[in-house]
């Protein structure tokens, strides 16, 4: 039955190689498929914190190699590597600021210890971070909104006074008493997550959210962002705010 | 069914009479024992304080000085267009040259951890003498290299690293377990049901990319005295990498040039007449006693 000669050259000749090709390529573009499916369909929990430094998650993503060093660097076991099914991509750093929240280590050791710039070395004061922002999100269960003292949230932040503040009003309630209101400003939050760690309640009312998700944004072609201070003669004459 | 019966137990039993068990066995412990030390030395960081290496396969700091990282992760930053740190790029150069230097697969049986789980799935097909599955193409590694480095370009992240099973298994010791262990039950079972050896030899791209860094490696396993060999088959029973042996053995040259070959050393192991040896292959090639007619032969085709 073998009437058709044997190929003179070693190994394939030149229909099985590209038969072979086109079959592998088509097997491996499906499995590229289902890698990718995976890897995009997990993104970042919105209460999943990134260590001090990190680049915008999908920078991050595509710089971090996931080798724990910054893990094994935090002195105060903060930072963990995600496992499957936890709420950052597998073996990417992050912490829950509800557990561990970050100490805010003045050498800051896990941008030191990265290697791959995920957390960029270009940040050397701790203050200037922005792992989340704080947000009070639950104003009705809040105690200071119950005309209650508690503002532990408050006395625990690193930056107190400047990250957190606490704003008296009178309580309409009362009558006579005053509410201590905790006010985060989002431009001085580190997002270490101690607020939230420190709340009294069985579930936080301050939570620490990343900044994409705690903060609002403008229109583009909104300009006037600082509203008291713009005049009508500075609307007229289109001067650069 | 009676033949295949006789085979397994007949495996590898003359070596172990001609050299008693230890001897027949020791590259494969030895093997077990440095796959066993690095898992243990990166292990006694988080566990006992002892800080020798920090990090995992990935990316590594040996003594707080020497950066060492894994080649294929650092080409997946580069083609997802982030530039790291030169610490990455001095530790995957670092880690690039050892592999050149030993030979490019040697990772793969002397450090890799998911080689005891690949050879254990090999261990029990041969234990239970498994029918042999239809082959798959072993190019298909090399498309697996190339999806994960294109994958980054398409994605914008390394996407890969996912399912990488080698930091998979580093993290779940090195980090708590997690249910990443599953992918290694998920590897286990496919090499023992579905088809022989699929991850090593087949699929892993990090193999593919160790194949490519080790291919001018000196280091190079040589049957020296495969005039001695009575054809017992006990090499291509255990060698994970079987197609190279043939040239060896009954080509012209006796050194197995092909870098899919992962040095395992196996084949010494289990062969009673000691036809193998490492063998450096400049001296090797210069010593003019070691020149069989074969080899002159070649020589003379080549002109």
């Amino acid at each position: 039955m073998m009437t058709r000669q044997q190929s003179k050259t070693q190994g394939i000749n030149r229909r099985q190689f590209l038969a072979t090709t086109a079959r592998l390529s088509c097997a491996v573009a499906l499995a590229g498929g289902g890698i990718a499916t995976v890897a995009k369909s997990q993104p970042l929990g919105p209460q999943a914190i990134r260590p001090p430094g990190a680049l915008a998650e999908q920078d991050f993503l595509s710089a971090c190699v996931r080798c724990g060093l910054c893990v094994e660097a935090c002195p105060y076991d903060t930072l963990k590597l995600a496992r499957w099914f936890e709420q950052a991509p597998t073996g990417t750093p992050w912490f829950e600021a509800r557990k561990v929240p970050c100490e805010m280590c003045d050498d800051i050791p896990c941008i030191k210890a990265c290697p791959s710039g995920a957390l960029e070395q270009a940040l050397t004061d701790i203050d200037q971070a922005k792992m989340g922002i704080a947000v009070l999100i639950d104003e009705k269960n809040c105690l200071n909104f119950k005309g209650l003292r508690c503002d532990v949230c408050y006395r625990v932040c690193p930056l107190i006074d400047n990250a957190i503040t606490l704003e008296r009003s009178r309580n309409e309630r009362s009558g006579h008493h005053a509410m201590f209101i905790p006010v985060v400003n989002p431009d001085t939050c580190t997002g270490c997550g101690k607020c939230e760690h420190a709340c009294v309640l069985d579930e936080a009312a301050i939570k620490v959210l990343p900044p994409h998700i705690a903060m609002g944004k403008t229109a583009d072609h909104d300009t006037y962002f600082n509203t008291e201070s713009t005049t009508l003669e500075m609307l007229n004459k289109g001067f650069e705010l | 069914m009676s033949t295949a019966k006789v085979n397994q137990a007949r495996f590898a039993e003359d070596a172990i009479r001609e050299l008693g068990w230890w001897k027949a066995h020791r590259f494969l412990l030895l093997r077990r024992a440095t796959q066993l030390t690095v898992l243990a030395l990166f292990a006694i960081g988080p566990l006992l304080g002892l800080w020798l290496l920090k990090g995992n396969l990935s990316s590594s700091l040996l003594l707080d000085t020497i950066p060492m990282a894994d080649p294929l992760v650092t080409l997946q930053l580069l083609t997802a267009g982030h530039v790291p740190e030169a610490s990455l790029l001095i530790g995957a150069a670092i880690i690039g040259l050892f592999y050149a230097l030993m030979g490019g697969r040697v990772f793969c049986s002397w450090v890799c951890p998911v080689n005891m789980v690949t050879d254990l799935a090999a261990y029990l097909r041969r234990r239970f003498a498994l029918p042999r599955t239809p082959e798959l193409p072993r190019q298909l590694r090399y498309f697996m290299l190339a999806l994960v480095l294109l994958l980054p370009v398409v994605t914008g992240i390394a996407a890969w690293e996912w399912l990488n099973p080698v930091p998979v298994l580093y993290r779940a010791v090195l980090f708590g377990a997690g249910a990443g262990l599953g992918l290694l039950v998920a590897i286990f079972l496919a090499d023992l049901l579905i088809v022989e050896r699929l991850w090593c030899s087949h699929l892993c791209p990090s193999g593919a990319l160790f194949a490519l860094l080790g291919k001018l490696s000196p280091v190079k396993m040589t049957a020296v005295n495969a005039k001695d060999c009575n054809n017992c088959m006990d090499c291509f029973v255990v060698c994970p990498e079987r197609q190279v042996l043939k040239p060896a053995l009954k080509g012209a040259n006796p050194m197995i040039t092909d870098s899919d070959c992962t040095q395992c050393g196996r084949c010494i192991d289990v062969c009673a007449k000691g036809v193998f040896q490492y063998k450096n292959r400049f001296t090797f090639q210069d010593n003019p006693l070691q020149k069989s007619p074969r080899i002159a032969k070649k020589a003379e085709n080549e002109q």
